[in-house]
């Protein structure tokens, strides 16, 4: 028999009117609020959101900035190092570097926005469609399991392969690598989207809104959207940065967009045969640059996933 | 059981892997000669065009692709008189898998120390330096890395040969440019894991029972924080693999990702689809061994087809 006593040494009764119980300790924010204000708080992640604002400014204007375009070849400015005229020097065919590596960062932006926008759509759609019919009776089930069929089997086939035989036998261009890119890339949105519609599925707040006859549209507006916003989000900052690497790679391989068009992959490509003569700006600038892209969009989707995770509360 | 299915599905991946790339490739109108058939004969052209299977209708090309495909026959290629894409693999093969093993045994003893070492250090200094070579090392693309790499090591200062094969001393730099982003992700990757575990009750209660640190940290730490990474063997295949493409072109390394490549440029489709199909299936092979030893040494994990 247990011995209740107040004398009790481990545990006394606390008073408890020393505290005020209703007292807000810290205010009350919405999610969208604490986000952005944890993201603030992470100096990496705003040195991240800063480049890629800095990146894609030049790479807007950039091209502008200077009198020469992307293409102008010209016999007597070959490989000119870096000069107040030129400021990130010409390259063999007397092209001005700064014009093409801004010029570059529009296509390889582009690139990766496309392809990941795409990605978004098709993967909210087909796991979308697949994480709703999942249960919901015996065409439901079989809707759910044709389509995870695909996706699994989509999902086996390695990405880049597929990517370099689709632009093997298509016309070269812009428009094929980004649907080249897409074509298997939704793969990885579909599966976090259904991921995630089952684990909401089953939450108490969506049962008790159907067994309240909230109409479905209804509750995937109001409970099923704005809970995976964030965790797509932060997919986004990781798909942009793939494509734009997976870009650059094909374009180094000679199989991305075609000469005069500038990308970053062909000018490190191009650079390649003279990075023995000291003509070192042909690799520096394409190179530094895809590598901040990466870094920024890395820092930045880093940041962002902690700030989201709300059982990293500090 | 569940292995069976998931045998099933690999099979079945192979098998689309191949009928995709094999109307990807007959898709393309004209045909391999059309250049030549201004010169040669017709008899010369149909000849040809038999031996490569090419008169028959599409239906049964395909069949007889399948065929020779089970029995392991890739078929000739076109570029290559002598050699056929059998050869060309074989050929290829020992430059490519020792560039791609070497690479994935660096990328992933050198990434799970330095990932141990920045958890166990978490928010110190270590931790700090290791994960700031992680992001760096994961931004700046193996192309970039591999001629700044001869750059120094190789032409100025001399340490290493430029480019080429031979003795060990070539696979040097091909190895360190291509282990590097995937040494990153795997520190990374160890470092979250690991934190994760530390944080387990059960590190609690060996610390607790007087177990010393370095006990803990091998026999309860890193043995179960390692079992995440295990899954992550795929795709670090799968990332070695395409990486050896960029490589094995700026060190001019006669591998198959040179062979892949060059064969590309020829448009010789006999080799990209026979090159596709090996590469596809020996990474789907991985996928399918590193699923299999994951549930194996994670017996939390059940062997079922409801995995995840």
């Amino acid at each position: 028999m247990i011995e209740r006593s107040n004398d009790n040494v481990l545990f006394r009764p606390i008073d408890r009117s020393r505290f005020n119980q209703e007292e807000l300790v810290r205010p009350s924010l919405s999610q969208w609020k604490e986000t952005v204000l944890k993201i603030v708080k992470n100096k990496l992640a705003v040195l991240g959101l800063i480049l890629l604002v800095v990146i894609t400014f030049f790479a807007i204007f950039g091209p502008h900035m200077v009198s020469y375009s992307y293409s102008d070849q010209s016999l007597t400015t070959r490989n000119l190092p870096p000069s107040s005229d030129h400021w990130f020097g010409t390259d063999a065919l007397g092209r001005d570097m700064w014009a093409r590596t801004w010029y570059g960062a529009r296509i390889s932006l582009t690139i990766g926005v496309a392809a990941a926008v795409i990605d978004l759509i098709l993967g909210l759609l087909v796991g979308g469609i697949s994480g709703y019919m999942a249960g919901r009776g015996k065409i439901g089930d079989r809707v759910d399991s044709i389509l995870m069929r695909i996706v699994e089997i989509l999902y086996g086939i390695p990405y880049l392969l597929v990517v370099i035989l689709l632009l093997v036998v298509m016309e070269p261009g812009l428009w094929t690598i980004i649907l080249a890119l897409s074509i298997t890339g939704w793969v990885g949105m579909a599966r976090i989207v259904r991921g995630q519609i089952l684990q909401l599925k089953e939450q108490e707040y969506v049962s008790a809104a159907q067994k309240l006859g909230t109409p479905h549209r209804k509750i995937i507006w109001r409970h099923l959207f704005p809970n995976m916003i964030g965790i797509i989000i932060v997919n986004l900052t990781f798909t942009i940065p793939q494509a734009i690497f997976a870009e650059s790679f094909l374009s180094f391989i000679g199989l991305g967009v075609q000469a005069p068009i500038a990308s970053w992959g062909t000018m490190a490509n191009d650079a390649l045969g003279v990075i023995l003569t000291g003509q070192w700006w042909r690799l520096f600038f394409p190179g530094f640059l895809i590598s901040l892209t990466m870094f920024a969009f890395n820092v930045f989707g880093d940041g962002l996933q902690d700030a989201l995770d709300p059982q990293a509360k500090d | 059981m569940y292995i069976i299915k998931r045998f099933f599905t690999m099979l079945v991946t192979i098998w689309v892997i191949t009928t995709l790339t094999f109307i990807i490739m007959h898709s393309i109108p004209g045909d391999p000669f059309a250049s030549d058939a201004d010169v040669l004969p017709e008899e010369v052209l149909e000849n040809m065009r038999a031996k490569y299977n090419l008169d028959e209708p599409l239906p049964v090309q395909y069949l007889l692709y399948l065929k020779n495909l089970v029995m392991l026959d890739l078929g000739p290629s076109i570029q290559s008189e002598t050699r056929d894409v059998n050869t060309l693999i074989a050929d290829g093969f020992p430059a490519s898998a020792l560039l791609g093993i070497q690479s994935l045994v660096i990328a992933l003893i050198f990434g799970l120390i330095l990932g141990i070492v920045a958890a166990l250090n978490h928010n110190g200094i270590i931790d700090y330096l290791s994960m700031a070579f992680a992001i760096i090392g994961i931004s700046i693309p193996s192309f970039i890395l591999a001629p700044l790499l001869i750059k120094y090591f190789a032409v100025d200062w001399g340490l290493f040969p430029v480019a080429s094969w031979g003795t060990w001393l070539h696979t040097v730099l091909p190895s360190l440019a291509l282990a590097t982003a995937p040494l990153a992700i795997v520190a990374r990757f160890m470092r979250s894991s690991m934190l994760e575990v530390m944080n387990q009750n059960y590190i609690k209660t060996a610390d607790a029972k007087g177990l010393s640190t370095t006990g803990i940290v091998i026999k309860h730490g890193v043995r179960n924080a390692l079992i995440p990474v295990i899954s992550f063997i795929g795709p670090l295949a799968a990332f070695l693999l395409t990486g050896t493409f960029v490589i094995e072109k700026i060190f001019a390394i006669p591998g198959i990702g040179k062979y892949f490549v060059d064969s590309i440029f020829n448009r010789d489709f006999p080799v990209i689809l026979g090159t596709t199909i090996f590469f596809s299936t020996i990474l789907i092979i991985t996928l399918f061994l590193v699923d299999i030893s994951y549930r194996i040494v994670d017996p939390r994990i059940k062997l079922t087809s409801k995995g995840d």
